[in-house]
């Protein structure tokens, strides 16, 4: 999908309307006793500032280690190849100590667990102003009544009061807000949001996705919102991009990936979520079997073993990334879309049997081993 | 919903577990107690769902321990069919443990990772000491295979070799072996994706009518609730908000925390603007010193002067719905008891 995307190829660097991130051929693998463990297997995208991109994925689909590959937050067990383009650099090369410069101010990241993610026995507004004076070289008044200003900013109450309080002293929704302030503090460009709210109860999840996207729009930050649940993005992406065994399966304006679905695995992935209209006891459409060994991948599509579509050739011949006609925005990797004529006999037939609630069904015995015997 | 009452309560006779004012207390120091759950009444009938909803701390799960007595209710009843289990001698306790079990979250730590499955599973029979070696080691190979592992291939395998998903069908296995007629399930999908999530829930289904359980299942996913559920209790800061079947509630809910609870859940739609709504704000008062009258009140649009001095008391809405709140959103109906 490389050059591909949202009004970025030929746009010149004018500020505000290239690509602020443009990812090419991103692979990043991690070694293990087993071999080498393929996270992320040739993944393209870019994004501009001001809008949001969701990542879509179950675990081990290499989402969370796509948005780590980008910010240089690998361990030293990582491999990572591929071109990196942020504001016109090449960060492909780039150490751990250039980063630095570019962690904070430049891109920055939230993460899912804001009971882990604050240091325990620092108040919380040493954790904002620690950024701001090193980053900002800002002397201390300064810093705190910056810092004071982010906790209203994020809808802290009492901010003068919470400047001083430690993280144990507040809820996890109130810690989120903090995560949430600290990668503000200096003002990036890029923000990773990595499963932000999955820890979160549902009602505070609502608060902080609206928090967030006030930010992102206040601030004209690029927003890469990292989670498994379609439910999250629906609402809150300009932009989907599905992920499956480190690849990009399916990628698309929201509207357009919702209205008009192409990979068999996004249209699985939506129907796995319990539906709020659906009466009590209806049968869920489970997704059979396991993600595929990123040691040894499968020759194919990696869905083709769980996909009740797949064919011979979806097990022998893995399909690239494909743009929709006279849509070059909405790609998809798939030989036999669910609205191509072999799908679609396929689900007729199902539908002929009853099958269709549940493609999968009946829930086939696991494979353990193999595959999965790690 | 900070509400007390039993309106909700159906024939003692029918029910195969009632729970009748119960509460929970902690000791924290300093003489000060924190109020997990305060007079909480509902009951089950035999092969029902109900499911126990709320945000964290609101003691969902809390309930969920006091009824299988971990630790022991501060005050109230509990009933198991005949049985009132508050009152048990730690003995005659231990002999019910066969009728309940529980299912927990993370299906990885509640898996000894020293053990085989097949020792797992066979445990609570040996500790109960049902059936011979060989009539045991046919009962796990049954129940696996019911939850769709294959005994063959897994039964001298550890946890670790297996998914998450795969765990939590070992976790339900271990569950069944002992034949109970209530599962506690606690939260058992929050830690799943939700293709594996999709998975167990079928699976919790297909065991439910092939077993005959009666099921309690907490979970903070209303739509994760609604499905398996043939009643639903939200509960909030202890108190039981709302009580009805699952469609009503959803699409009437007479709560206005149900309702905030209902507003909030991302909809996989991008037609639905998840920005406007009105979410629900701030944080969960503390239980430590929870508000007076309502305990919803700090966090509600529509309270006045009564939620501050009076407790709401269950009243019934419709057939088998019923609220504890001042100014329901759907009008109550009168109602002699």
């Amino acid at each position: 999908m490389s050059g591909t995307g949202t009004a970025l190829q030929d746009t010149p660097h004018a500020p505000g309307t290239g690509a602020l991130l443009e990812v090419e051929d991103l692979r990043t693998s991690f070694a293990s006793p087993r071999g080498e463990v393929g996270a992320v297997n040739g993944v393209s995208l870019s994004i501009q500032r001001g809008r949001t991109l969701g990542i879509v994925g179950e675990s081990g689909s290499g989402k969370s280690v796509l948005s780590r590959s980008i910010m240089g937050l690998l361990p030293p067990t990582a491999t990572r190849t591929g071109r990196i383009g942020f504001e016109g650099m090449d960060l492909s090369e780039w150490t751990d100590s250039r980063y630095r410069d570019l962690w904070g101010t430049e891109m920055a990241m939230i993460f899912q667990d804001p009971m882990t993610a604050l240091n325990p026995v620092m108040r919380i507004g040493r954790q904002i102003t620690e950024s701001l004076r090193f980053h900002l070289d800002m002397d201390r008044s300064t810093a705190q009544e910056t810092a004071v200003e982010l906790l209203r900013s994020v809808r802290i109450p009492e901010p003068e009061k919470r400047f001083r309080s430690y993280p144990h002293e507040m809820s996890g929704g109130m810690r989120q807000r903090v995560v949430i302030a600290v990668a503000l503090a200096c003002g990036p460009k890029l923000l990773f949001a990595d499963e932000p709210t999955t820890a979160l109860d549902v009602t505070v999840q609502a608060q902080v996705l609206d928090l967030l996207a006030e930010q992102q729009r206040d601030r004209f930050m690029a927003m890469i919102l990292v989670t498994h649940d379609l439910g999250v993005v629906a609402g809150r992406a300009h932009e989907i991009a599905v992920m499956y065994a480190g690849r990009v399966v399916e990628r698309a304006p929201t509207a357009e990936l919702f209205a008009n679905m192409k990979m068999p695995y996004t249209e699985a992935l939506l129907a796995a979520i319990p539906k709020l209209a659906d009466p009590p006891h209806t049968r869920l459409a489970a997704i059979g079997g396991l993600p595929p060994d990123l040691v040894d991948p499968p020759p194919g599509c990696p869905f083709a073993p769980r996909c009740p579509y797949a064919r011979e050739r979806c097990h022998r011949e893995r399909p690239e990334l494909v743009a929709v006609d006279g849509n070059p925005e909405h790609q998809y990797a798939c030989h036999y879309p669910v609205d191509s004529p072999e799908t679609i006999e396929i689900k007729d037939r199902m539908i002929a049997q009853q099958m269709i609630e549940d493609p999968s069904a009946p829930v086939s015995p696991p494979v353990i081993g193999g595959s999965d015997g790690r | 919903m900070a509400g007390s009452g039993s309106a909700q309560l159906r024939d003692p006779n029918a029910a195969l577990l009632r729970v009748e004012n119960l509460v929970m207390e902690f000791p924290v120091g300093r003489g000060r107690k924190v109020s997990a759950v305060a007079n909480l009444s509902f009951d089950l009938q035999r092969g029902e769902t109900l499911g126990l909803v709320g945000e964290s701390g609101c003691g969902k799960s809390t309930t969920g321990k006091a009824i299988m007595q971990l630790p022991r209710p501060t005050k109230g009843s509990v009933r198991l069919g005949d049985t009132e289990l508050t009152g048990l001698r730690a003995s005659e306790l231990r002999a019910t443990r066969p009728r309940m079990q529980m299912i927990f979250q993370d299906p990885i730590s509640s898996l000894n990772p020293r053990r085989t499955v097949a020792d797992i599973v066979e445990e609570p029979l040996r500790i109960w000491r049902l059936g011979d070696a060989a009539a045991r080691r046919e009962k796990v190979r049954e129940v696996l295979d019911a939850v769709g592992i294959n005994f063959e291939v897994a039964a001298e395998r550890k946890p670790h070799e297996f998914s998450g998903g795969q765990c939590q069908r070992i976790s339900i296995a271990r569950a069944l072996v002992t034949e109970p007629e209530l599962i506690i399930c606690d939260e058992p999908v929050s830690a799943l994706d939700v293709s594996v999530q999709a998975q167990i829930l079928n699976l919790l289904e297909d065991m439910k009518r092939r077993y005959g359980l009666t099921l309690v299942f907490v979970a903070h996913d209303l739509a994760v609730v609604k499905n398996v559920s043939d009643r639903v209790a939200v509960m909030y800061l202890g108190k039981l908000c709302e009580m009805s079947p699952p469609q009503a509630l959803y699409t009437q809910p007479a709560h206005p925390y149900t309702a905030a609870l209902l507003a909030a859940i991302p909809v996989p739609d991008p037609a639905v603007d998840a920005h406007e709504g009105d979410h629900l704000g701030g944080d969960l008062p503390s239980p430590i010193d929870p508000p007076s009258g309502c305990r919803f009140r700090t966090r509600c649009d529509r309270a006045t002067d009564v939620c501050v001095q009076a407790e709401p008391q269950m009243q019934m809405v419709a057939e088998g719905h019923f609220v504890a709140c001042h100014h329901p959103l759907v009008t109550p109906v009168e109602i002699s008891r």
